[in-house]
């Protein structure tokens, strides 16, 4: 089994359906991360991962991997220009998991590339993400423009 | 918060995880051959930095991997720095206004 590069938890005083609602709804993800996360979330589909701007440029693509609401959520992650080349997609899984009244959700992220440009961009993006979606499902709103 | 707090006061704590900012997804006995001291005392620091969430952990194999998770620190950051800084540069854009007649 490959070795995660990167795995991230945050504690959220949520539903493990109101947090599963946050990461596959659009106009959720727009107001947290100011990208859309658009895709049917069935396995195989791909996904895309847009900027929520006039222009929505797509910043992200991938596949769906596994979809198994409201527990697990396993994602490859590409740049729109590696989409062809499947031996650079990254994978991000989303383990979501009731603890004592509150949700832990753990982002692990592999694969990645050793020093490509996706890899330095998720040390610095994660954080600000979670923190972010944290801070709109606990207190409604979510941290100023993250980019 | 008390407890990121708590876990930041302390250097072993923070040596750890300057550690695993550049070796994330160490091994205890990795993380024990940069610290002179016995494999216990640094379970117990890390046992420290779990509870506080600045570490996260995953299992393979036998293997207990360690992660540098900076999520609350960033929360940190969010609620203090980020703030402060963005009232001081009001404040500015303010005094320059004002002085400026505008």
């Amino acid at each position: 089994m490959d070795k995660p590069q990167f795995v991230y938890v945050v504690y959220i005083a949520t539903t493990v359906e109101k947090l599963w609602n946050a990461l596959i709804d659009p106009q959720m993800t727009a107001t947290y991360w100011q990208h859309e996360n658009i895709s049917d979330w069935k396995p195989g589909s791909r996904w895309e991962h847009r900027e929520s701007s006039k222009e929505r440029k797509l910043k992200l693509v991938g596949s769906v991997i596994e979809c198994s609401p409201p527990r697990r959520l396993v994602l490859s992650w590409a740049d729109p220009s590696d989409e062809a080349h499947q031996e650079k997609h990254s994978r991000v899984t989303f383990d979501l998991e009731p603890v004592r009244g509150v949700v832990r959700l753990t982002v692990t992220h592999d694969r990645l590339e050793p020093g490509s440009g996706m890899l330095e961009g998720i040390k610095e993006g994660w954080p600000k993400v979670l923190s972010s979606l944290k801070s709109l499902l606990e207190s409604g709103q979510p941290l100023p423009r993250l980019w | 918060m008390d407890k990121v707090f708590k876990a930041l006061a302390n250097p072993t704590r923070r040596r750890l995880l300057d550690s695993l900012r550049a070796r994330n997804g160490e091994t205890l006995g990795g993380l024990c051959a940069d610290l002179d001291m016995t494999r216990q005392a640094v379970t117990q620091h890390l046992r420290c930095l779990e509870d506080a969430n600045l570490v996260s952990t995953v299992w393979r194999g036998r293997k207990k991997l360690h992660y540098l998770n900076p999520v609350p620190l960033h929360d940190i950051y969010e609620r203090w720095i980020e703030k402060y800084e963005r009232n001081q540069l009001q404040a500015l854009s303010d005094l320059k206004h004002n002085a400026e007649g505008d």
